[in-house]
């Protein structure tokens, strides 16, 4: 689209508002987080964010994040494709179900699977004798970080799988394609795009995620915090140059993490566009 | 945060009012607490409404707000009107001193009793029968028990826990701060999980079922009792333990703004009355008035109870010490 076909005028307009609206919801909250930080030495700085707490807590966060949003890019696929090609009895049902994490407050969510997941609780109960330990240990933090992921990755793909037009399967099929090929080289290809900006948006609210975690982690040092805890420790300690220090670490890895999904999902746009 | 009541509400109720009772003036407090008074406040400031009105005519409501101690004392900090707050640590009211000026630097001469009109200390939960045989501190440093208590650095409460540990491994080993430092670290290498707050432990140990004994409150631990049965757990009083004293003071910035000074120094004062005793006594406080206190000498057990101000040099040092980023409590988890 060139711009002098734009149905819409007034591009400055609609400019000015969008920046003046980011400026205001995101850009100025998150710039007291960078200015507050101005109040320590670079050094200072350094020895707060590179703690080896910190760094724990960094590789538990970011990386189960990782995990929770893979894990949910699969079962997310699974389910989004489950509920669009297939009619069966309930499945409005399991639809609606799909959305609970999102409504559910978090921390309703964290106590209820710690309860599940506890030695005394119906699957830890299972689990424990058998030595495979949920609660209070890093594997709860990645099953709470799955659990309030699964609806990104299923209500990105959900509507793209529902576009796809099952004739260029069948042309696919006429053409000599066997069913593996036709999903890795006509439909996955289309589904990408969706299928990363999902995990970008389950990894996101798995990296900031408090409420749900903090119950079920156990909040070990150097094994089972979290980088938020580790944010209200400091703020509890009424460290609150620490505490932002520590923020603006997670602000910028979080904003790098997702400049380079937003730059993968350009890239296989693009690729896929050339393919057609 | 604290009980809204509609506007509406209160000016139809004024409006009503007024030619009636023209002198009577409508007062009212905000009160900033931590988590276990709530059940303290809603009868303590009932019956104070009752002696203000009885002594000035006035009608005076006071509306609470509760949470942990640390996030209330930053509540303040930033902004929340309290005209009053009554915190766990006088810690917390030194930072709203020091970090928003609120407060006069010799805030804890201002009332009896380092400004604490109740005490409470912390005693040992354990699971009905004691199976472990848990009768004292070293108890819970032995391989196979399983401790729960919250994180000193995220807890209030979980600070006194802590504190309480340290001052009776001193007090074994003549003072050796190195081997008192062992001892906590044993401790809390037997601390399967560390919850953010005190009422989180309390869940993990009563409703997940998870650890041998609970580092409680004197006041939650009798709570805990008397809301889940006695058949169920039993208090050990540890040979030493700590006075914890949790301390109020009025916000002078703000009664001197919203002009209730007079109200808000009376409300501290009751507290040391022979009601507020008898109230904070039935919440399971400790009171700090003799007759009273003699009153409801078989609820608290006797114990030897150190003072942070003798043993770890007042709040501040001991902050500093022990709790503060790279401090004691962090060296038993860097390897």
């Amino acid at each position: 689209m060139s711009k002098k076909t734009n149905v819409l005028p007034g591009f400055n307009l609609s400019l000015g508002y969008t920046l003046l609206y980011l400026s205001l919801i995101v850009l100025i909250p998150l710039s007291a987080a960078f200015i507050k930080t101005t109040e320590l030495s670079l050094s200072e700085f350094w020895n707060i964010v590179t703690a080896p707490r910190v760094v724990a807590s960094y590789k538990l966060t970011f990386g189960a994040s990782l995990i929770g949003a893979s894990i949910n890019a699969v079962f997310g696929l699974l389910t989004a494709w489950v509920l669009v090609r297939y009619d069966f009895f309930g499945k409005k049902l399991i639809d609606a179900f799909v959305d609970l994490p999102f409504a559910l407050p978090t921390a309703v969510a964290g106590i209820a699977l710690t309860a599940v997941y506890a030695k005394n609780g119906w699957i830890g109960s299972i689990l424990e004798p058998n030595g495979i330990h949920v609660a209070f240990t890093p594997l709860g933090v990645v099953i709470a970080l799955t659990f309030i992921g699964l609806p990104f990755v299923v209500r990105t793909v959900q509507p793209v799988l529902e576009d796809l037009e099952s004739e260029t399967e069948e042309a696919a099929a006429s053409l000599g394609a066997n069913r593996w090929q036709t999903f890795y080289k006509v439909i996955f290809p289309a589904l990408l795009p969706a299928l990363m900006t999902g995990f970008a948006l389950a990894f996101a609210r798995a990296v900031g995620e408090y409420g749900s975690v903090i119950f079920i982690a156990g909040n070990m040092p150097m094994v089972s915090e979290i980088t938020p805890l580790i944010i209200i420790t400091k703020l509890e300690q009424y460290d609150y140059t620490g505490a932002t220090a520590v923020a603006v670490v997670m602000l910028v890895i979080s904003f790098l993490l997702l400049l380079m999904i937003n730059g993968l999902q350009w890239w296989a746009n693009r690729r896929n566009a050339e393919a057609i | 945060m604290y009980t809204k009541f509609s506007i509406k509400k209160w000016l139809v109720a004024i409006a009503l009012a007024s030619p009636l009772l023209s002198l009577a003036a409508d007062i009212s407090l905000l009160n900033v607490s931590y988590d276990p008074t709530r059940e303290l406040y809603v009868e303590y400031n009932a019956a104070f409404a009752k002696h203000w009105k009885a002594k000035t005519g006035d009608n005076v409501t006071v509306k609470q707000s509760h949470g942990g101690s640390g996030k209330q004392a930053r509540g303040v900090i930033d902004g929340l009107p309290a005209d009053v707050v009554t915190l766990a640590l006088s810690y917390d009211i030194d930072e709203i001193g020091a970090k928003a000026k609120l407060t006069p630097k010799d805030w804890q001469k201002r009332l009896p009793h380092n400004s604490s009109p109740y005490t409470s200390t912390i005693v040992l939960l354990v699971r009905k029968g004691n199976p472990k045989g848990i009768k004292d501190w070293n108890d819970l440093v032995k391989p196979g028990v399983s401790v729960i208590t919250p994180n000193p650095k995220t807890s209030g409460g979980a600070r006194w826990n802590y504190l309480a540990a340290y001052a009776y491994a001193l007090k074994q080993n003549n003072n050796d701060d190195a081997k008192a430092r062992a001892f906590v670290g044993k401790l809390f290498k037997n601390v399967p999980v560390l919850d953010s707050g005190a009422r989180g432990s309390t869940t993990t140990f009563v409703e997940r079922g998870i650890g041998d004994v609970f580092i409680s409150w004197e006041n939650e631990a009798f709570l805990a009792q008397k809301e889940l049965g006695p058949d169920k757990f039993e208090i050990v009083v540890p040979s030493l333990s700590i006075l914890a004293e949790p301390p109020v003071t009025m916000i002078d910035k703000v009664v001197d703004k919203r002009k209730t000074r007079a109200v808000a120094q009376a409300y501290l004062e009751y507290l040391y009355s022979e009601e507020g005793q008898e109230i904070a006594a039935k919440n399971y406080y400790r009171p700090t008035l003799d007759f009273v206190a003699k009153k409801y000498e078989k609820q608290f057990p006797a114990i030897n109870l150190i003072k942070i101000d003798d043993v770890f040099g007042g709040w501040q040092k001991a902050q500093k010490i022990h709790f503060a980023d790279g401090g004691v409590f962090d060296a038993i988890y860097q390897k």
